[in-house]
């Protein structure tokens, strides 16, 4: 087993993973095929498909990473002829979010509006790439797994950093549908796109959903509404800030947010989240320790508080 | 296929007498909906109350109750589906808010409750009318509160809805989502009651010299939705919301600059500015009709467009008739 990344591995990391190897390369290099080659690779498991262009250093590099690194490993693998099986971590993103989708999306839909730059554009291009590929060589297995947003105690997203702030900033009059997927589940459906055939395409989240505002609450914080015309500014200040960086499509998913249909997943690919999202999202919460601005021990003790007083004026 | 077919203005009496009429608790059961001249109002219907006991007075169950609502609110605690409906919040505020409107000042009467089955998927096709969709708001509340299996209503909205603040997001919480196949099939086979406004802003939005005349259906998607998952069709007829603001002018573009689909001239807006808004307290009765049963066909029925034109002309010439018939009996707009 080989892992591949710009950056080496954390220590603490390296001594988690046993048998695994541990190769530093980069995939927007033609270098690529021969790791492949070389170490008689069958199975590629493509999951570095960057959603967040400030840890890729910027947009530019972020696209060339995503979309150039894909080119190339993509090529790597078609000349490479003991890759039996490809393996995508791609995003629901790819449906976009907009008031005119239905409330589900099933992997047969297509957005309304093709997204005109970032993450998603990034993930439908890539998707592209590996359908023209899976055209090329169709003795190989190829598996699109389209997450959802990932939550847990030891992940760091873009969400998990916006939830963690002391007062969350949403969209004045809108609130989302958020789905998510807890980490756990995420690193299982990988592993076990890894080490099955499994070929199609496969949406991947939790079961339920949360509302933004209710997740807001969940967590303890203060949701602070921002007018749509303000939006704009408050994200700048949250980037500079390194607090939060959103992304233009990812204000649209606050706005609209965004279900998708996983029947395929537990039918087909035979497997069942176990968290739903409202577990993975307290599991984030108690996994954080996030200390609960109102937490619901001091609205019960409000509420007995109240109560009594009603019972003395009595 | 059927023939045209004739649809009596006056039902025979002995039908619609046998019909329960709105409450089971109210006076004049088995009346014919609009009152006899002379004749007292109906009491409005006190709800059951839990019993007060001694020690723990009414208002104090009361207070109890909303404090717990607030509780959850404040925590997150509650649950919504996968289509934004939130069971909680439309119980527990959005219903009661819209319930005095329904019982004070629209005296909503509904008739032939019993065709809207108690379980499992239904759609209700409706007219539409008023400038502002009060009638889906109306239509909501009566099943929940006139029907005894209390059954929430789930709306299918035009795509403008969803796109405006506050709004959009209200409608979701409240039950309704995008009116579109998918949407509207998952729904149904879910066992969900469904309901459509096929006239869309061509029924709502039309002027008031226009008043109870149905506008053309749409393509038929509901009909082909309904055929697909084989629930019934229940055409309903809502009488009283053409008159809550009479449009008498459109002042187009005043519209085209809100991007909104047009902008109503009524006797009160924009003379009284927002006192115009208030709807005018017209009587409203809500006439739910025999259901057409659509389980007879096969989903593959559904891409046979004969038959979905068909199905759409049979169902909005029932409303139509069911509209005259309401209308021939009615002797006031706003007295009933």
């Amino acid at each position: 087993m080989l892992g591949v990344d710009t950056v080496p591995p954390p220590r603490d990391l390296l001594r988690r993973m046993g048998r695994a190897e541990f190769v530093r390369a980069d995939i927007r290099n033609p270098l690529i095929a021969k790791v492949i080659s070389g170490a008689g690779v069958d199975t590629v498991v493509h999951a570095s498909v960057s959603a967040n262009p400030a840890s890729s250093g910027g947009r530019t590099a972020m696209k060339e990473m995503n979309v150039i690194g894909t080119m190339q490993l993509l090529a790597a693998c078609q000349k490479a002829p003991s890759v039996r099986r490809v393996v995508l971590k791609s995003t629901t993103a790819v449906y976009g979010a907009s008031s005119r989708d239905p409330a589900l999306f099933d992997e047969a839909m297509m957005p309304k509006e093709m997204s005109s730059g970032g993450y998603a554009k990034d993930a439908a291009e890539i998707e592209g790439y590996l359908r023209g590929f899976g055209r090329r060589r169709p003795d190989v297995s190829v598996t699109v797994l389209r997450f959802s947003n990932f939550i847990g105690p030891r992940i760091d997203t873009v969400l998990t950093r916006y939830f963690a702030l002391p007062v969350v900033p949403t969209v004045l009059g809108y609130d989302a549908r958020v789905q998510l997927l807890h980490e756990e589940d995420a690193l299982a459906v990988l592993e076990r796109a890894a080490t099955e055939e499994l070929p199609g395409v496969f949406n991947v989240s939790a079961d339920g959903v949360l509302l933004l505002s209710q997740a807001i609450r969940r967590a303890g914080r203060v949701p602070l509404p921002v007018p749509s015309l303000a939006v704009g500014p408050v994200s700048r200040v949250l980037r500079s800030a390194r607090l939060v960086d959103f992304s233009p499509e990812q204000m649209r998913f606050l706005n609209f947010g965004r279900v998708v249909e996983t029947r395929r997943l537990r039918d087909e690919f035979g497997f069942t989240p176990r968290w739903t999202t409202v577990q993975a999202f307290d599991d984030y919460v108690r996994g954080r320790a996030l200390r609960p601005l109102l937490g619901p021990e001091q609205v019960a003790w409000l509420e007995r508080g109240v109560l009594a007083a009603a019972r003395t004026l009595r | 296929m059927p023939e045209a077919r004739v649809i009596p203005l006056r039902a025979d009496e002995s039908g619609v007498g046998t019909r329960p009429c709105r409450r089971p608790g109210a006076q004049g059961q088995g009346r014919r909906p609009p009152r006899a001249a002379g004749e007292p109002p109906a009491p409005s219907p006190v709800r059951p109350e839990p019993e007060p006991t001694a020690e723990q007075p009414a208002w104090e169950a009361a207070l109890e109750e909303s404090l717990d609502f607030v509780r959850r609110r404040l925590t997150g605690d509650y649950t919504v589906d996968e289509f934004g409906f939130d069971r909680d919040l439309t119980d527990g505020l959005l219903l009661p808010a819209l319930r005095p409107l329904y019982r004070k000042w629209f005296r909503v009467e509904t008739i032939g409750m019993h065709h809207v089955p108690a379980e499992g998927g239904a759609l209700v096709v409706a007219n539409h009318s008023g400038t502002l969709p009060l009638d889906s708001m109306m239509t909501a509340v009566a099943l929940h509160d006139d029907h005894p299996a209390k059954r929430h209503l789930r709306m299918l909205g035009a795509d403008l809805v969803f796109r405006l603040p506050v709004l959009g997001a209200l409608a979701r919480k409240q039950g309704g989502t995008l009116a579109c196949n998918p949407d509207a099939e998952r729904l149904m086979t879910s066992g969900e009651l469904v309901g459509v406004w096929p006239e869309g802003f061509k029924g709502i939005g039309k002027p008031f010299r226009d008043r109870y005349k149905l506008q053309r259906f749409g393509r038929g998607g509901f009909v082909s939705a309904a055929l697909r998952t084989g629930v019934p069709i229940i055409p309903c007829s809502i009488v009283g919301a053409e008159e809550i603001y009479p449009k008498i002018g459109d002042l187009k573009p005043l519209a085209r600059l809100f991007g909104a689909p047009y902008f109503p001239i009524t006797p009160l807006f924009p003379l009284l500015g927002p006192l115009g808004m208030i709807p005018l307290p017209s009587k409203w009765y809500i006439e739910f009709g025999e259901p057409i049963r659509t389980d007879t066909y096969t989903p593959a029925d559904a891409d046979d467009p004969m038959l979905v034109f068909n199905l759409t002309d049979q169902v909005r010439e029932t409303i139509q008739h069911t509209l005259y018939r309401l209308l021939s009996q009615r002797r006031n707009a706003f007295l009933g």
